[in-house]
């Protein structure tokens, strides 16, 4: 035990900087990932079951045809689906935050936001696998994107970088509550009237007025606008500046509060 | 290793509460460079806040201290860079394997690629953990956890390393093999503040032990001056009838003189004695009697004597409010 000169003479640890710091954080979340590929398969039926269903179930009386209607159904059901993904976020980093290794990362001499931004990296992942398992099913329905590969890889982009800042809202809902349990249950509370109160389903014409006010403020709405733009060719700006400037306001105001709450949790 | 002439820890007044509990409580504490420190005390008595403290992981409310020549509160960062810690709940990561562990932990520390790979496996060698090193910890035993853990803490010998409780929970082998780690460290010239339940540990491992209790020093020196102020040796019996245990007491306290307890164990009695010699005679008195014994053995005080004499209580379970020492620090 302990031997073969395994112990050496104490030594002043010199940081490799944040950037570094942010790598091994994120290299460990994908190492969990791989150490829990239930939670991949997740990421791949609940999306194909949306999309199936949805399509079938509603395209003939919405839309006419399941066809047609898929042509409109699929870029917001690729935001739903990553949005419910960032769900994990909170989810994982709760779980996470709550173990005795959080010990260890505050008595090191680390980047402090390192863990959040590591936790970040992984959701990152698991967007853009879930992005491309809903685009895939969506082509083997008969979706045709007219913006073809270009459009399609912008699309999953724009999703990346408005669920990392959406991320930021379930990151401090993670350090706020204390049981898991409750934070999938307070963070559907926020997705669900994030998702479902949109245009991701319908056309929100048919709407009362009060819904379609909140619709047209939703920045979901504005996302799935830009999205379908730019898969479907003739993408437009405004909605796309909308969908860029919602997730930079949201993580101007969370992350700091995110890493306030993180330092000051004892 | 070149000696600082500067302690390793040097506490003034430290003080940390949680709400009504004062957990740790106006210590004053110096550790010298070099030496293995224990923190002896029951459940609850404030030393996992005490370390919490000392290891930059809390603010304290009251008090000042330097680490390693390093202010507390003004130089974390330089705290950090010296130390080390395993705590009493495992500080690795279950999900991933012991040498994924090992590794991601190598690479914060600024170990490059390969130095990482080749630490890890150097430490999963020598902790006798190269056989699990692809398993994932969730399936390691308590002993397996324990000793990655404090390989974990050696991927750079710190300068200081706290153990918090690091034999609790052990079968006796692991704590063996914990035991022997402790004291090639302390070898290698690292500092150890080391918590412990048990006085035989500290008794084993440390140099100098404070008793702990209720977030106070209430006695600190080596493991000798503690037993002495006890009394050199303990006689314990445990009687075949216990309605005959106040007939002992009195045999007992007039046969040594010394003072007489008994635990909540209706058979069972515990005296103080100066000489061990007295022991058999008393012995022989109680059998003279007709008072029969179950067991009786001669040995030196339990961490539970140690703290009758100190405290005038005993080490009975903490209550509710000041048990979950690291509940309540997650509520705060």
């Amino acid at each position: 035990m302990a031997r073969n000169g395994v112990v050496r003479s104490p030594e002043v640890v010199t940081s490799p900087g944040a950037a570094a710091h942010v790598l091994a954080f994120g290299w460990r979340a994908l190492l969990k990932i791989k150490h829990m590929p239930e939670q991949l398969s997740d990421m791949v039926v609940t999306p194909v079951m949306f999309t199936v269903l949805f399509t079938y179930l509603f395209g003939g009386a919405l839309a006419g045809s399941p066809q047609a209607y898929l042509q409109y159904l699929l870029p917001g059901i690729l935001a739903q689906t990553v949005l419910f993904t960032t769900v994990y976020t909170a989810y994982t980093l709760n779980t996470d935050l709550s173990r005795g290794i959080y010990d260890r990362f505050r008595s090191m001499p680390i980047w402090k936001p390192a863990p959040l931004a590591g936790a970040l990296v992984g959701d990152l992942v698991r967007f853009t696998v879930s992005s491309i398992v809903v685009v895939a099913i969506g082509l083997v329905l008969g979706y045709r994107p007219q913006a073809g590969l270009p459009g399609m890889v912008a699309a999953v982009v724009l999703l990346d970088v408005f669920a990392l800042g959406i991320g930021w809202i379930f990151v401090v809902v993670a350090l706020v509550v204390r049981a898991p349990g409750t934070v999938a249950t307070l963070s559907w509370l926020v997705m669900m009237p994030l998702t479902f109160a949109s245009n991701v389903y319908v056309d929100p014409a048919t709407m009362p007025a009060w819904l379609q006010a909140f619709v047209a403020i939703n920045p979901v709405s504005h996302l799935v606008t830009a999205l379908r733009g730019l898969l479907g060719g003739g993408a437009s700006a405004p909605a796309i500046g909308w969908a860029l400037l919602a997730p930079a306001g949201i993580t101007a105001i969370f992350a700091p509060v995110a890493l306030r709450l993180y330092d000051r949790r004892q | 290793m070149e000696r600082d002439a500067t302690p390793a820890i040097e506490a003034i007044g430290l003080s940390k509460s949680y709400g009504s509990n004062r957990a740790v409580d106006g210590i004053d504490l110096v550790v010298r460079r070099g030496e293995v420190y224990g923190l002896l005390g029951p459940n609850g008595a404030g030393k996992t806040t005490l370390v919490r403290l000392l290891s930059t992981l809390v603010p304290p409310d009251g008090g000042t201290a330097r680490v390693l020549g390093h202010d507390l509160l003004r130089e974390p960062g330089e705290v950090r860079r010296r130390i080390a810690i395993t705590g009493q709940f495992a500080s690795v990561d279950e999900d991933l394997s012991g040498r994924e562990n090992l590794v991601f932990l190598a690479r914060l520390l600024g170990l490059g690629r390969r130095a990482a790979r080749e630490r890890a496996d150097e430490l999963l060698d020598a902790f006798g953990l190269a056989d699990a090193a692809g398993r994932q910890v969730k399936e390691y035993s308590g002993g397996m956890r324990r000793r990655l853990d404090i390989a974990a803490s050696l991927i750079r010998t710190p300068e200081l390393l706290f153990l918090d409780e690091p034999t609790t929970g052990l079968d006796p082998r692991s704590r063996n093999q914990v035991w022997e780690i402790v004291r090639a460290l302390a070898a290698g010239g690292t500092t150890i503040l080391l918590t412990t339940q048990y006085l035989e540990e500290a008794d084993q491992l440390a140099d100098r032990i404070a008793v702990i209790d209720r977030g106070r020093v209430i006695a600190e020196g080596t493991s000798g001056q503690l037993k002495a102020s006890v009394g050199s040796c303990v006689l314990h019996v445990r009687l075949d009838d216990p309605a005959q245990r106040a007939e002992a007491v009195a045999i007992l306290g007039a046969a040594l003189g010394g003072e007489v307890r008994g635990a909540g164990d209706p058979r069972a009695i515990a005296i103080t004695l100066s000489s061990s010699a007295h022991g058999a005679a008393s012995l022989a008195a109680l059998a003279q009697a007709g008072i029969g014994l179950r067991e009786f053995s001669l040995g030196g005080p339990s961490l539970d004597e140690v703290f009758f004499t100190l405290t005038g209580h005993g080490t009975e379970p903490p209550t509710a409010e000041e048990a979950p020492v690291r509940d309540g620090a997650r509520s705060a």
